[in-house]
């Protein structure tokens, strides 16, 4: 009897508890702990977590006394970025020992770094070692590229020229991007973004090459962030102008660096031959992408009989740039 | 003395104390008891064949592994599927040549002439993974075990599978694929098994994913099916041990149809059986070792020899038929062989060749010729009536012989960094093409400098070129790129040409120069009276290569506004479109 006196008891509390247990999964209030109620359909809703960069971006100080615009020209790499961010006060200026830095280059395209639709390798290299040199202690190179990422890497050059300068390659994979907010931003006030390479960063740097572009007629320093985006890009050509604009409000780097070694003068931005390519054997570095990106427009891709496109203005209206270059001060050096 | 507890100290024999839970971990090195040395109950020959089981199947995955851009180090890729001598022997069936390294099929052949088939349970990794699947969840009783392996008529059904499959190869379909164990488990790892691992597992440790380094996983058309495929076939071994290997493999029916040739054999000695058939607990391919050994079936495991606790079972170098010397009357009890007493009820050692009566070979062989005609006038796969859709990747060759040479492995899709390559369904190229690659340019597009799935390709259903002969450059600066297809606007679709909105992907992402698309530029006012400038695309179809990236990128994603399909092909004459278009070489 009293075997049975237990079973029954036992096997009661079991169907009991499992009673009580989905009955209150499902009925407690939706603030209980472990409750899954969801009365509205609120709670089953996808979160909107999002992130935000930090408040003036990446940029350093500005000064009144240095040049705006540092223009190098000449052969060896590690000399032409040493000369043009001199210039503009040198790498001391912007790299701190214990910084963590990311560059980002143009590693848009899966073509051979002669074809001029990429970053220069060398010229990356070059800018790794001296910002090593400055004391950095991480040196980053990331970018999501519009054809494979390993391809793209592997084609143009670039990620052996950044591993063998000492930095660590960031390739996109799907859990890296997270919603950006960016305030103020007409198309991309919440936008996917390259997140990974960016955890822990105090200074972020671009180098892009100087292109011909079907659509916004020139892809350079403020054009190149992005790659640093994620989600449906292919419908950014639907106001391209307005975009560049909003990257240019997105990202405040602390200084960019205009490779105008090779220029891709036409067929851009994809290019693909050695005929659309002249060499310029210029580096442009300064704080102002919008102002180097003119010097390219007039000086490198030489158009200068032309008006700038139309995102220039867009951007210069936010405060984000001076386009006119002209009116500030350039310093020029010829190197080796 | 003992102390009750899991962990408890005892005093030994030796008068030193132990803890017990230790004592299991004591090596006893005394010989055992036929005399052979203590590492004989270790080092046996089974466990040489684990290991060498172990190895292969570790191979196969680290080559899958290897196939790909970011691991590219000479690595020969496609070794498995090169030394399947089933792949070299229906391909020259199918094409009366032996391409590049099919050769290496004599890896797998000379082994099978000397030692019987050998490669099932010593090499194949498919084999493997069922044996290994099968001891896993086995839940059988030796009793049991023994009634599961013995021979069974259905076992004949892999020959008659063989018998259809090389017929058709003959007529110029090959088919093998869709059975052969290597193709079936590449195309596996590549459809289903790799990516799934790619977002489970290499999420933690992403250095460790097949494909590194992408934007988002790999899919793939019908990949569930390929999965399932798997699981049932795996699954089979809870039912019938090594179904798949013993009931379905063409490999193995070629290997077993081969293995009547082999030197050597396992014997059983008459004189020392019992017929007991304790021989039948772990034998792998049913070979009935327990009687009259089918050679054709017998895997050569030796898991037999190892379980006979009689020492009645060998492995012999030509062991000869010992029924005509047998004297006296086995029923009786009488009977003996060289002078010692026959203790066995079973007289036969050897079956030599397959069990299946020659009317079923005809009849397999007549299903077969009927077969290829059932298949090739489908309209998926015929000259006349072929699928908009079946673009193949360049360096293919013109369809009809792209069927004699695709063994749908599916290692060109395994290694295609875009994912543009797709295992086709029954929609693109019917059941004679299912899984032969094609081109999906709503996943991927076809990278221009890349000719990696010409690289992999064991059979040259995708020729391997190089990268000047894709692109049309140098010596083949006259003939011209190699095209896939053409691309199309669909201006109803089309934001420039149908909703008053500025665009052109496509022309920015188009990668030949100069550029295959165009734009007609034109300053509208918008139905707001907002003046927009328009740039209207069209294509220069001499020009275009069909690479797809403008579909890929067309921000009507859905449905693209610009899509290709394989008209304009260079691969054929058939699929020509403009009178001055570049014509076959």
């Amino acid at each position: 009897m009293n075997d049975d006196r237990r079973r029954f008891l036992k096997q009661a509390g079991l169907a009991a508890g499992v009673a009580v247990g989905a009955g209150w999964a499902s009925l407690a209030p939706s603030n209980w702990p472990l409750s899954l109620r969801d009365p509205d359909g609120e709670r089953g809703k996808p979160g909107r977590r999002s992130l935000v960069l930090p408040k003036n971006g990446y940029a350093v100080e500005a000064s009144s006394l240095l040049p705006h615009l540092g223009v190098s020209r000449g052969v060896d790499v590690d000399l032409l970025v040493k000369a043009a961010v001199g210039a503009i006060g040198g790498i001391g200026r912007f790299v701190q020992p214990r910084d963590v830095v990311l560059i980002k280059p143009n590693v848009a395209f899966e073509r051979a770094a002669a074809l001029g639709a990429t970053t220069n390798p060398d010229v990356l290299a070059a800018l790794i070692r001296l910002v090593r040199s400055a004391g950095a202690s991480e040196v980053r190179v990331a970018d999501n590229p519009i054809e494979s990422p390993e391809s793209c890497f592997a084609r143009s050059g670039i990620r052996t020229a950044a591993i063998e300068a000492g930095a660590r390659v960031f390739t996109p994979h799907p859990s890296d991007f997270s919603v950006l907010e960016t305030p103020g931003a007409t198309h991309i006030a919440r936008w996917p973004f390259f997140w990974r390479p960016f955890v822990g960063v105090t200074k972020v740097i671009g180098v892009a090459p100087v292109k011909d572009h079907n659509l916004c007629r020139a892809s350079m320093t403020t054009k190149n962030w992005y790659g640093l985006l994620g989600g449906r890009r292919n419908q950014f050509h639907q106001d391209i102008h307005g975009i560049i604009a909003d990257l240019a409000l997105m990202l405040r780097p602390t200084f960019v660096v205009l490779d105008g070694t090779r220029v891709l003068f036409r067929s851009g931005p994809t290019g693909g031959s050695l005929a659309d390519v002249k060499l310029g054997g210029t580096l442009v570095a300064s704080t102002d992408s919008l102002a180097a990106d003119a010097y390219g427009w007039s000086e490198l891709l030489e158009r200068r009989d032309e008006a700038l496109p139309a995102y220039f203005a867009k951007s210069a209206e936010r405060g984000l740039g001076i386009t006119d270059w002209k009116t500030l001060r350039v310093k020029e050096e010829q190197v080796a | 003395m003992t102390t009750p507890g899991p962990i408890a100290a005892e005093r030994g024999k030796d008068g030193r104390l132990h803890l017990r839970v230790l004592s299991g971990l004591t090596p006893d090195l005394k010989p055992n008891k036929d005399g052979s040395p203590w590492y004989a109950r270790t080092f046996r020959i089974t466990s040489i064949r684990i290991a060498t089981q172990a190895f292969f199947f570790a191979l196969f995955v680290f080559l899958l592994w290897v196939t790909w851009l970011s691991r590219l180090g000479g690595y020969p890729a496609s070794l498995f599927l090169e030394m399947d001598p089933l792949v070299g022997f229906a391909t020259a069936l199918s094409t009366h040549t032996v391409y590049r390294w099919l050769w290496r099929g004599m890896f797998i052949l000379i082994p099978t002439l000397l030692l019987g088939r050998v490669f099932c349970n010593w090499v194949c990794p498919y084999g493997t993974l069922h044996q290994f699947i099968g001891w896993v969840f086995n839940i059988r009783s030796n009793k049991n075990l023994i009634d599961k392996n013995r021979y069974k008529p259905l076992f004949q059904l892999k020959y008659v599978i063989l018998t259809i499959m090389l017929v058709m190869a003959f007529f110029g379909s090959l088919q093998i694929g869709l059975l052969d164990p290597i193709c079936l488990l590449v195309r596996t790892f590549t459809v289903a098994v790799a990516p799934a691992f790619d977002i489970s597992l290499a999420q933690t440790f992403p250095s460790l994913a097949f494909k590194p380094g992408l934007q988002e996983p790999r899919i793939f058309a019908e990949a569930w099916f390929v999965g399932a495929l798997i699981i049932g076939l795996v699954g089979a071994n809870l039912v019938i041990p090594r179904f798949f290997c013993r009931v379905l493999c063409p490999l193995g029916a070629f290997l077993g149809w081969f293995s009547r040739f082999a030197l050597f054999r396992i014997d059983r000695d008459v004189t020392k059986c019992t017929d007991c058939d304790l021989c039948l607990k772990g034998c792998e391919g049913a070979a009935d070792p327990q009687a009259a050994l089918r050679k054709s079936e017998c895997f050569v495991c030796f898991n037999c020899i190892d379980d006979c606790p009689e020492g009645a079972l060998s492995f012999k170098l030509t062991p000869a038929p010992i029924k005509d010397r047998i004297v006296g009357s086995i029923k009786a009890g009488t009977a003996t062989l060289f002078g010692q007493k026959v203790i066995s009820k079973l007289h036969d050692t050897e079956i030599r060749s397959p069990d299946l009566p020659r009317r079923r070979w005809l009849f397999s062989a007549i299903a077969g010729v009927l077969a290829f005609p059932f298949l090739r006038l489908s309209r998926a796969v015929n000259k006349r009536g072929f699928n908009e859709k079946a673009i193949r990747p360049p360096g293919s060759v013109a369809e009809a012989e792209f069927l004699e040479r695709c063994i749908k492995c599916d290692q060109c899709v395994n290694v295609c960094p875009t994912n543009v390559l797709q295992p086709a369904t029954l929609a693109e190229s019917g059941l004679e093409g299912l899984w032969t690659p094609v081109m999906d340019f709503s996943v991927g597009f076809c990278q221009l400098n890349c000719t990696l799935c010409s690289e992999v390709c064991p059979t040259g259903a995708i020729q391997k070129i190089s990268l000047a002969e894709k692109l049309g450059l140098e010596k083949f600066k006259e003939r011209g790129p190699i095209r896939v297809g053409t691309a199309f606007f669909d201006q109803g679709r089309c934001l420039p040409w149908a909703m008053q909105t500025p665009c052109v992907v496509c022309e920015e992402v188009c990668p030949v120069t100069p550029k295959a698309i165009g734009t007609y530029d034109e300053t509208i006012t918008r139905w707001d009276g907002v003046q927009v400038t328009l740039n209207k695309p069209y294509m220069r179809p001499e020009l275009c290569i069909g690479c797809g990236i403008c579909e890929r990128e067309c921000p009507v994603v859905d449905s693209a506004a610009v899509y290709v399909t394989a008209i304009g092909e260079t691969r054929s004459d058939d699929r020509t479109l403009l009178l001055k278009g570049p014509k076959r070489a």
